[in-house]
């Protein structure tokens, strides 16, 4: 094992698939001579040259385009939108022709493409430059979504989205790439599965279920309330369509408590989807309402502090499982 | 008459009687799918092709076997001309088990993996990027093919047909990039959608060359995709072919046409109606007579009534179709699942 960032195991993981498969090659703004707005595809064009690395127009739609037809057409595209913002640009192709053709063509056509982006606040980048739109995409049928916490599953899952025939989107949490952690060494030959979440760390109080840079916080969160005698059982969801409902239900199940964490707005999003589901599934198990942790109800301000309080964080999930868990846990954490 | 010596002497008799056997067909196989959709039949929107055969078959004629063609909702015809069977088309329209698209896709989703179809698209201007992107898979690919993206004229004004053109002629891809101008984007004229009164000029904004064609004479049609073809086969980059056609019906079956004159439409229909254009001028040639022209529309109706009965005699679809094929991964089409099973909502 050796310690590297989330940007290096992104870079690793597209390095070594345009390696070993030709048909792999990676498009978008800036990811050739300037190695990617966020360094992640740094070097790859002195490697690959110009045939592999494209750099593109400012031009999503066309980046995006490109990436479905040339999918089509026997390649097996990795294209990078500059941010998740941005995708929305492109988003009439993503939810129109890439998730849609496999089965409007009744099954004949396969799109194995790969839409990485950035996504997510905290970096005082302003409204238009700070947002999660992951449960507009999870929303459609045809399309797979993840969402990795670590450098280990960004890289193990990266690898795993370029193997896969379907079109994945893989967003990247902007403040996780210099976060660094445990990766196999690079002779060692890994991928994460797409479709499975993992327990972070066990508990039997309550369960946080949660997902890319909100892992961490729910992690730091859980370790502050075992001091007051609160077990909590941190899921990572990594995928977000297919979700891994078993773990969720599997850990509601033995805590009877559970508090959803993401960084996103509250309304009609992913959470609300995820309780929705523990609801339907588990609702005599459940002891307590859903908790939910998310940014606020508000365009992302720019100013530091009211950024700060846009955002959700470490205390306000401890608050939101204290609000839960009964009265005699604390207390025999207390004492 | 450089143009027409060149394109009769291009083609044989014979390909010059198919070709004239194939436009009668599309016209008598849109007319039966009128007839079904008054019989409702077929469902959902129906957009006919008749009046523009000339330009469908002068583009297509133009093509290998192995060259893409990306179109927009208005297909059957270019499905047909291209080689899929009338009935699989047919079977398709009726929302049949036995379409190209197993019935999931209708009217405006024709394809076939086997023809290079990539689809009738029903989001405009989604054909002209997914062509790019077909065409930088020819090029990286290194192989002989073209892919040819086939739009309206409601589409040049999408900003998708601006990053394409830019990007293919950038990149210099084997794509032609073709326009069947039937001179309304459903209700609104070109002559109040365009800025510019032809795309000359859009396409010398990405450096491309332009090629304006009359889309009412199939052998101009041909001749001009030839070049246009054989342009991007040789690595030459893109080209942008506006064939001026016009269609005879409504946008849709259920489109009365207010927004143009009975007057313009028979103009249309009978100074310029595309097959009795083209027959004229073969008569002219001494290649067809009434005798042949009567057989071929004997034929093309034989076609069409077996395609029409095979399409009513087909099986819908198997209810458990419904959750099969949308995607590769069977696992990964639901959102989500439990050990008891995967449910389906």
């Amino acid at each position: 094992m050796r310690t590297i960032t989330y940007r290096d195991a992104l870079r690793e993981a597209i390095r070594e698939e345009m390696r070993s498969d030709e048909r792999v090659y990676i498009l978008g703004e800036d990811i050739a001579g300037y190695g990617g707005t966020y360094a992640v595809t740094k070097g790859l064009f002195e490697e690959f040259g110009e045939k592999r690395v494209k750099d593109t127009p400012l031009a999503e739609e066309i980046i995006i385009g490109t990436a479905i037809g040339s999918a089509l057409g026997g390649l097996r595209p990795i294209a990078e939108l500059m941010t998740m913002n941005f995708s929305l640009l492109a988003s009439d192709l993503l939810v129109n022709s890439a998730a849609k053709f496999r089965y409007m063509f009744g099954g004949q056509p396969r799109i194995p493409m790969v839409v990485r982006m950035p996504a997510g606040g905290g970096a005082q980048r302003g409204a238009q430059h700070s947002q999660f739109f992951e449960s507009w995409y999870a929303h459609i049928p045809g399309l797979k979504l993840v969402m990795p916490a670590t450098p280990y599953d960004a890289k193990g899952m990266l690898k795993a989205a370029i193997r896969d025939d379907d079109p994945v989107l893989f967003i990247e949490h902007e403040l996780l790439y210099s976060v660094k952690g445990e990766v196999p060494d690079e002779d060692v030959e890994y991928t994460v599965p797409l479709d499975r979440g993992e327990i972070k760390r066990e508990g039997r109080d309550v369960t946080l279920v949660t997902f890319s840079r909100m892992v961490h916080i729910c992690q730091q969160a859980a370790e502050e309330l075992a001091k007051d005698g609160v077990e909590a059982e941190v899921l990572d969801l990594r995928s977000i369509r297919p979700i891994d409902l078993d773990l969720v239900l599997d850990s509601v199940r033995k805590t009877n408590r559970v508090v959803i964490a993401e960084e996103g707005w509250k309304y009609y999003g992913t959470g609300q989807g995820i309780a929705a589901l523990i609801y339907e599934h588990a609702f005599d198990y459940l002891d307590a309402p859903v908790g939910h942790v998310t940014g606020k109800d508000v365009p992302m301000p720019y100013a530091k502090s009211l950024e700060k309080a846009a955002l959700p964080s470490y205390a306000d999930v401890i608050a939101a499982v204290k609000a839960i868990v009964p009265a005699r846990t604390l207390a025999a954490g207390a004492r | 008459m450089a143009i027409r010596d060149i394109a009769l002497a291009g083609l044989t008799r014979e390909q010059l009687l198919e070709m004239h056997y194939q436009m009668t067909l599309i016209r008598r196989f849109e007319e039966k799918a009128a007839e079904e959709y008054s019989l409702g039949r077929i469902g959902g929107f129906l957009h006919l092709y008749i009046g523009q055969e000339a330009s469908g078959a002068g583009i297509i004629s133009a093509l290998r076997p192995e060259d893409y063609i990306v179109s927009s909702y208005r297909e059957h015809g270019h499905a047909i001309l291209k080689g899929m069977e009338p009935r699989v088309v047919m079977a398709e329209l009726l929302g049949k088990a036995t379409g190209c698209s197993k019935g999931k896709g209708g009217s405006m989703h024709m394809y076939s993996a086997e023809h290079n179809l990539i689809g009738g698209q029903a989001i405009v201007g989604a054909q002209l990027a997914i062509a790019t992107g077909l065409g930088f898979a020819i090029q990286y690919q290194g192989e002989e093919r073209v892919a040819v993206s086939l739009f309206g004229d409601g589409a040049v004004d999408e900003g998708a047909f601006h990053e394409s053109l830019n990007l293919a002629a950038l990149w210099k891809l084997p794509v032609v990039f073709v326009c069947e101008n039937n001179q309304y984007s459903m209700g609104m004229a070109v002559t109040k959608a365009w800025s510019v009164a032809s795309l000359e000029p859009r396409a010398a904004a990405y450096g491309m060359p332009y090629a304006r064609v009359d889309g009412m004479d199939v052998l101009a049609v041909r001749d001009t995709m030839l070049a246009a073809v054989a342009h991007a086969r040789e690595g030459e980059g893109p080209t942008l072919v506006e064939s001026n056609t016009y269609r005879f019906r409504g946008h849709s079956q259920a489109d009365p046409a207010y927004y143009r004159t009975r007057e313009e439409e028979a103009l249309w229909r009978t100074a310029k109606d595309p097959i009795t254009l083209f027959e004229t001028r073969l008569k002219v040639e001494g290649v067809i007579t009434d005798e042949v022209i009567g057989e071929h529309v004997q034929k093309a109706d034989e076609v069409v009534e077996d395609a029409a009965k095979f399409a009513e005699e087909s099986p819908d679809p198997d209810p458990e179709s419904l959750y099969e094929d949308v995607m590769v991964d069977p696992r990964g089409a639901i959102a989500w699942r439990t050990k008891q099973g995967s449910p389906r909502d």
